[in-house]
């Protein structure tokens, strides 16, 4: 670590900011596993037909991302070989500490969640996949659960409705613990309040909402297959939902800080309108709130009025929009608390490192991982709908044997 | 089954079937899991005997360690810190103890400066934090070393996830080396930036109150070496210690005494403007 630019009297253990990107970056992959997953939920638990479309790609998103959640922590680590102390020796007062089995447990959920979804596709492709490579593929993952009849499918639904429902608190959990785990810290007033698992939170779910119709929008336009308008409508409402309860928080928290003026207040005030006043009020709150703010309202507001290739377009730039001030809002909390001394009379400057094991290139890579698994997902799993909507990219021309055609009712188009 | 075979009533298996395997293979997880835990537990150094809560529930003849420090007699000569160094191999740039010098001018402003932690002394040190208001000199000044508090109500051990941080029977708060995963959380929840990340051993460090010199009768090696007799150490439920006997005599401040961390460092001459 390097020795940062210091302006005034800093503790001299206070001169190295511990916690950098990876710190930043962990609660934003969690934050977007959160939102993706709400956005499933609300067509698996809550009936948002609307939301039907994109459910199983908010599903699978949640997955990519969840499965790089930990590497950010585990290159911070000074000893990663030991991590799992957390769950060996866990001290049961310590919010870190709740990672280990909430991650799994959450893991566990969201993994058996989609596999009970795309059961019934697993087993058809199983037997009717276009390679014989990928048939063995489908027919590890059937777990040797071959049933697809009615009551199989019934059975499915209901379990898989039943962890949808408590993978909403787990995921509250997975997000909300990272928030308490800056709320609860008393020595640094920046972090410590109790609105902050709360206003992690809302931001985490926004960040998903904003990444699956980001990513939506991408996937489309690429593939040049159709835009569900009611489906990105639906997405653009709830992301406008969220995004005011979101800044509604945070801007209360600042209100708070300003009008209580506690014994910190001279210290904070400094630094937020000096040092983060280019990342907070012009990236997090002019740029990334104030413009969505207005963007995804007049497309609400205005929804008849507005055309949908304009629709899509403002929604883009809204969704890019959004996903930086969430994590402008990661940034400011994380390495802006570390930008003041706990003396409350100097800070310190930020300096990105580039290279080695959390500089920017990196927190690139680990970044660019959860998309590049969406990639791979895409290969195995159909986003979209169930196999039998898109036989022709997913099951050979003509299947070898009959297959029971209870539960396929657009078989015709196969060649049978 | 072949991968190409149709699924017939009577090959495929049940739900039921499924569901025994699933509840067999959950039973089987749980139960290696908690034979691998209690080994990992057993296996550990035993640490055990050595925490302690708060030392509250023990009784009068059992030894309790405490700190004095009596900022009207530094001169901010900087020997604790050397000392300190020396003592337990403190990497360059980090601190398990510091010096800070106040000093105050007419028009009310307040500068703090610890160049190096007041390792070469102040004579000839760069001020950082210089006054804005004013290019008079200093009215008025002093010197506040500090190092670890030890807290008894410890904001540090209650955040460590694997429980590295621990307390002696003592009172002394310490860090288990080999448990210690270094992701610095203890270093943001102490509220007097005693703790450092060791950038050569990679885990959490800090003023230990040279805990392997008074478990042999020794004092710490900044008491040793300060010349003024500014810092005081030793038994505090002994009432015919000198510490007890200071503590008994004066008028002691703790640092940031509204967080209720409940310091066992304590100070004497502490001013308003240390924070």
């Amino acid at each position: 670590m390097h020795h940062y630019v210091v302006e005034g009297y800093v503790l001299p253990n206070q001169t190295h900011i511990y916690w950098t990107i990876m710190i930043v970056l962990y609660p934003y992959i969690t934050g977007i596993v959160a939102g993706a997953f709400i956005i499933s939920s609300l067509y698996h638990v809550f009936h948002k037909e609307v939301l039907k479309p994109v459910s199983r790609f908010a599903m699978l998103m949640a997955l990519a991302f969840l499965l790089f959640a930990p590497l950010p922590l585990l290159m911070h680590l000074g000893h990663p070989e030991r991590a799992f102390n957390i769950m060996f020796t866990p001290n049961a007062t310590s919010a870190m500490a709740g990672f280990g089995f909430i991650y799994t447990a959450y893991l566990l959920i969201l993994v058996v969640e989609i596999w009970l979804v795309y059961r019934a596709d697993i087993v058809l492709l199983a037997t009717s996949a276009r390679s014989a490579w990928m048939r063995r593929v489908y027919w590890v993952l059937a777990l040797g659960v071959t049933d697809i009849s009615d009551e199989a499918k019934a059975l499915d639904r209901k379990v898989m409705q039943f962890l949808a429902a408590i993978g909403i608190p787990a995921a509250c959990a997975l997000h909300g613990y990272v928030g308490f785990l800056f709320g609860a810290i008393k020595a640094n007033p920046w972090w410590a309040s109790p609105l902050m698992p709360v206003v992690f939170l809302m931001s985490a779910i926004l960040s998903g909402i904003a990444m699956v119709l980001l990513c939506y929008l991408i996937v489309q336009w690429v593939t040049k297959r159709p835009i569900d308008s009611p489906c990105v409508d639906a997405l653009v409402s709830y992301a406008w939902m969220f995004l005011m309860i979101d800044v509604a928080l945070e801007l209360l928290e600042l209100v708070n800080h300003a009008y209580m003026a506690n014994h910190d207040w001279q210290i904070l005030r400094e630094l937020l309108t000096q040092k983060l006043y280019l990342s907070m009020f012009v990236i997090q709150f002019l740029l990334g709130s104030a413009i969505p703010f207005v963007l995804l309202g007049a497309l609400v507001v205005y929804k008849n009025a507005i055309g949908g290739r304009t629709r899509n377009g403002i929604a883009f730039v809204a969704s890019m929009l959004l996903l930086v001030q969430v994590l402008a809002m990661r940034w400011n909390v994380v390495i802006g608390g570390q930008m003041f001394s706990k003396s409350f009379r100097g800070f310190l400057t930020f300096d990105v490192d580039l290279a080695g094991r959390e500089g920017l290139f990196a927190a690139v890579f680990l970044f660019s991982l959860p998309f590049l698994t969406m990639l791979v997902f895409s290969r195995v799993l159909p986003f979209w709908g169930p196999v039998s909507s898109a036989p022709g990219r997913w099951l050979e021309a003509e299947p070898a044997e009959h297959v029971s055609l209870r539960d396929h009712s657009s078989f015709t188009d196969v060649g049978l | 089954m072949s991968p190409r075979s149709t699924p017939s009533d009577e090959s495929e298996i049940t739900r039921r079937k499924f569901l025994e395997v699933c509840a067999e293979a959950g039973a089987s997880i749980f139960v290696f899991g908690a034979v691998v835990c209690t080994t990992a537990k057993l296996m550990l150094p035993s640490l055990a005997e050595a925490r302690s809560p708060d030392g509250s529930d023990k009784d009068a003849n059992d030894v309790i360690y405490g700190f004095l420090i009596d900022t009207t007699k530094c001169i901010g000569c900087g020997s604790c810190v050397r000392a300190c160094k020396a003592e337990n191999n403190v990497p360059d740039g980090y601190y398990r103890t510091w010096v800070e010098q106040y000093a105050f001018y007419e028009n009310g402003e307040v500068t703090v400066n610890s160049a190096s932690g007041g390792l070469n002394g102040f004579a000839d040190a760069p001020q950082l934090d210089i006054p804005e208001t004013t290019d008079e000199p200093p009215v008025r000044g002093f010197f506040v070393p500090k190092l670890c508090n030890h807290c008894i109500n410890t904001p540090c051990i209650q955040v460590c996830p694997v429980g590295a941080s621990y307390k002696t029977k003592e009172g002394v708060v310490l860090v288990d080396p080999q448990r210690c995963i270094g992701c610095g959380y203890c270093v943001q929840a102490c509220p007097f930036g005693s703790r450092y990340l060791n950038p050569e051993t990679r885990i959490a460090d800090k003023c230990t109150w040279c805990y392997h010199r008074i478990t042999k009768g020794l004092q710490p090696a900044c008491v040793v070496s300060c010349p003024a007799k500014a810092r005081i150490f030793g038994n505090v439920s002994d009432p015919n210690s000198e510490i007890s006997r200071l503590l008994a005599s004066n008028r002691v401040q703790v640092l940031k005494s509204y967080l209720g961390t409940n310091p066992r460092t304590r100070y004497i001459g502490l001013d308003s403007e240390v924070l």
